[in-house]
């Protein structure tokens, strides 16, 4: 298992791990207060008002609820389709809660699924995610092309017996990058998506173009290069047959030539993590 | 003493009701839960012969002659004798006899079904039925308001709907006819019956019927003339079922429509639906499936559950079936154990690849096969699946679904294919598909139960291609062979697929070989090829739907994709435009 020092970590580092740990925790308050009948949009709500309640005023995207088989994006043609709708949860439903706050200037984007009672289904999905983890941090500090660790996640999901879903994503990424934003007195959003985070992702694209990498981590050929330091959020996204799972957390790269130190995840304690160590 | 077609160690007793004296048999242990078989018209209690033999080892079973047949007496006169409240009766007294403290299991066909639908819709039944399951016999009041909903709001579809199910009763007019029906079934009708139940409706010869046929269908007119009328006029409005029901339909029943069990639910609060392609006398022509359905039910509802847990598509024609996948370790494969296993099959998961194998079995069972297992085989060695057959023979039983799909990929020139390479194609793609058929259709078609088989082939087997000669020519191999197999096998009830997909994104582009090329041209070109399947990302999930569809439906040649699909109208009707397509050279 791989894990940053957390003590030494820079300032700024330990404010992004701040805001990715309030978002997980809002995950695991909201994810506790699901019962039969509420509805995406009532989840997605319970997500805002928690985060907002505690100071996050600004988004890089605003939280999605999906439930059901709208955890594995089933018959999704359009990313209208993945904003909350009126799907109500049901015993034994699975349930993925997203959402990237900005908190202090920091952003977080993270991923969260679960059911409501047991779902076998979903807790076989989660525990595979683990091989997941390791591959995509193995494979960045190997300094692999983005687009080649793309393939290799899809061939072990093949080989899983899963369907890749976060093809289903803008782009079909399996991460992008996060940044610093800038706190503004008005955060409009557009599509859900915070301007303030768009700008950032809009310059880094255009530095991206010249200097020939890109902010999105896509299976296409602009993704054709080795990791560029910064931090990025990874969402591998499995699905099977109408139950989908998924984390998404912080990825730390920066172009240190110490192999531990060139990749990390930004922070160990996060639930998934800890549901595969109590497995073992 | 028991009658010769009753099976050994049947125990008899004599059950006196209402003036009649009914026979009833017994067979299996007396502790174990009870499972009571009513016959139809014209029949005996022996009509469940088969049947009986294959639940005694789990359960109590008994059967017994409807009054006026087989060897119960006839009530005395016969008009009026046999209304849906004497059998009621008659059920009741039987019950009493053969499971006094302990509520019972009912199945029933045809004529046992109708009136078990009265046991098990009436009051004074309440608490002595467990559960019912109903075979070829709706409730007489369901039907009547079936028939009252559809003459008060006739749309098109409805009125069909009525004319199709009064086509199908012409027998039931004739029956209402006096004196003619007996005079019949007394002469040249009784002593032809064995042979139009051979003929038409495809019932295996041997010791049924019963030398009683002519005096059972005689007295059972009054079945029909007693009841029908009545109920069809004035039906029961609380005709509400009070135990779980299991309902079992063949689609190819020449008497009664399946849309007679449309609106169903309404009825039956705890409704499981079944359907099997076959005839109308399914006691005799599908004992297997009939008897696992009826276990799988009663146990359920002994041990508290029931609705299945199953509920994918198709789960109503699959639950409980035995279904056997090759290459099951990745791609269609894999998918379609995974759609059969949603459907409640019994998947036998079969790969090169152990632990491929394995993990298809592992998630088989978490999506709803109740029992999956994986088995390692190479489908080209002749040796390793004769092993195969026997084992799965021997452990599991005779599939009910076969799915060939096992194959690889290679392209390149004509005169780059080696021998070794068209021996390597040609041993996989068709000579697979050959062991599979033979081995396990054999026992399919020996066991003259039915069955299917899918054999995936490929849009490849129509669309010509300089790039793929030998994989298309093997592919083209299987889709005759397909098709000859289908003809052969059509009379033993058995339906043969081919499945052409089309390009569908799978693993087979990186196992794949590419001939003339070195090796590491050979990798390039696997990847590129992947990557172009990938970009055109055509789900072998929906290849797998397409399976279970092509099942249910006995399909014979099923293209996929639109471009399978568009190439198989071409072939059919501008080959010139496919043999254009032929000449062009991909760019890999």
């Amino acid at each position: 298992m791989t894990t940053a020092v957390s003590s030494e970590l820079p300032v700024e580092l330990q404010g992004f791990r701040r805001v990715q740990r309030l978002a997980y925790e809002c995950a695991e308050a909201v994810a506790a207060r699901l019962e039969p009948g509420v509805t995406e949009r009532e989840a997605a709500r319970m997500q805002r008002e928690w985060l907002r309640e505690r100071g996050v005023r600004d988004w890089f995207h605003l939280p999605f609820a999906w439930f059901g088989d709208r955890t594995a994006f089933v018959n999704f043609r359009i990313p209208l389709q993945f904003f909350p709708t009126d799907r109500a949860l049901a015993p034994g439903m699975p349930f993925i809660l997203d959402m990237a706050p900005v908190y202090e200037g920091y952003t977080a984007d993270i991923g969260y699924s679960g059911s409501l009672g047991v779902n076998p289904v979903q807790d076989r999905l989660m525990a595979d995610l683990e091989a997941h983890r390791e591959l995509i941090l193995r494979e960045v500090r190997e300094r692999r092309p983005l687009r080649e660790i793309y393939e290799d996640v899809d061939r072990l999901m093949v080989r899983q017996g899963y369907a890749n879903r976060h093809r289903a994503y803008p782009f079909g990424v399996i991460a992008h990058k996060v940044d610093r934003v800038k706190q503004r007195r008005w955060s409009p959003h557009l599509f859900g998506f915070g301007t303030q985070s768009l700008k950032g992702l809009a310059a880094d694209a255009l530095h991206g173009h010249r200097e020939g990498w890109s902010p999105l981590w896509s299976p296409y050929r602009f993704s054709d290069h080795p990791p560029q330091p910064g931090l990025w959020a990874v969402e591998p996204h499995l699905g099977f047959r109408g139950t989908g799972a998924k984390f998404e957390e912080i990825l730390v790269v920066t172009d240190s030539r110490d192999p531990e130190q060139s990749a990390f995840w930004l922070d160990d304690d996060l639930p998934h993590v800890r549901r595969w160590a109590e497995a073992k | 003493m028991t009658t010769p077609s009753m099976p050994k160690g049947a125990r008899e007793r004599r059950v006196h009701t209402g003036g009649v004296e009914l026979c009833v048999a017994e067979l299996g242990d007396p502790q174990q839960p009870t499972v009571v078989l009513v016959h139809g018209y014209p029949d005996s209690k022996e009509v469940w012969s088969e049947v009986a033999v294959r639940l005694a080892d789990r359960f109590h079973v008994v059967l017994y002659d409807v009054r006026g047949h087989g060897r119960s007496t006839a009530p005395q006169p016969l008009r009026g004798g046999f209304t849906l409240t004497k059998l009621t009766d008659d059920f009741l007294a039987v019950v009493d006899a053969v499971s006094p403290d302990r509520p019972v299991h009912l199945v029933g066909h045809d004529w046992g079904s109708v009136q078990s639908w009265e046991f098990v819709t009436v009051g004074r039944t309440e608490g002595r039925i467990a559960s019912f399951t109903s075979m070829s016999g709706p409730s007489l009041d369901h039907f009547g308001h079936w028939i009252n909903a559809r003459v008060k709001r006739p749309t098109p579809r409805r009125v069909g709907q009525l004319l199709g199910q009064g086509a199908k009763s012409w027998y039931v007019y004739l029956l209402h006819t006096p004196a003619l029906p007996e005079l019949a079934w007394r002469g040249p009708l009784g002593k032809r019956w064995p042979k139009i139940l051979q003929r038409t409706e495809k019932v295996p010869g041997g010791d049924y019927p019963t030398p009683s046929l002519p005096s059972d269908a005689a007295h059972g007119a009054w079945l029909y003339r007693d009841n029908v009328r009545a109920r069809l006029l004035r039906p029961r409005p609380d005709a509400y079922a009070h135990a779980p029901v299991q309902l079992i339909t063949p689609l190819g029943d020449a008497f009664l429509s399946e849309r007679l069990y449309d609106d169903l639910e309404q009825w039956v609060p705890q409704l499981t639906r079944r359907t099997l392609p076959a005839k109308h006398w399914i006691p005799r022509t599908r004992p297997d499936q009939v008897a696992a359905w009826i276990e799988e039910f009663v146990t359920s509802v002994e041990g508290g559950r029931p609705q299945p847990k199953a509920t994918g598509r198709h789960a109503d024609r699959f639950g409980g079936q035995l279904v056997l996948v090759t290459g099951a370790g990745s791609g269609i494969g894999r998918a379609t154990a995974f759609a059969f296993a949603e459907a409640g099959a019994r998947v036998v998961a079969v790969d090169r690849d152990a632990e491929a194998a394995a993990r298809t079995a592992e998630l088989s069972r978490l999506v709803g096969a109740p029992e999956a297992w994986a088995e390692t085989a190479d489908v080209s060695d002749e040796q390793a699946m004769e092993k195969l057959a026997e084992k799965v023979h021997r452990a599991y039983g005779v599939l009910d679904v076969l799915v060939n799909n096992a194959g690889i990929g290679l392209s390149g020139s004509f005169f780059t294919t080696t021998t070794d390479d068209w021996r390597r194609v040609l041993d996989v793609n068709l000579w697979g598909v050959i062991h599979g058929c033979r081995l396990f259709g054999a026992r399919m078609a020996e066991r003259g139960q039915g069955g299917h088989i899918v054999n995936i082939a490929s849009a490849a087997a129509f669309q010509p291609s300089r790039a793929l000669p030998a994989y298309s020519t093997s592919k083209a191999a299987v889709l005759m062979l397909s098709e000859c197999l289908r003809a052969e096998l059509a009379a033993q009830d058995i339906g043969v697929t081919a499945i052409c997909p089309g390009i569908v994104n799978t693993n087979i582009t990186s196992t794949a070989r590419f001939t003339g090329v070195d090796e590491a041209e050979e990798r390039r070109r696997q990847k590129h090829s992947a990557r172009l399947y990938g970009l055109r990302n055509y789900p072998p999930e929906k290849v797998a739907k397409a399976v279970l569809d092509a099942v249910t439906h006995n399909r014979a040649v099923v293209p996929v994709t639109p471009e399978a699909r568009g190439a198989h109208l071409l072939s059919r009707f501008m080959p010139g435009v496919l043999r254009g397509i032929a000449r062009v050279e991909p760019k890999l």
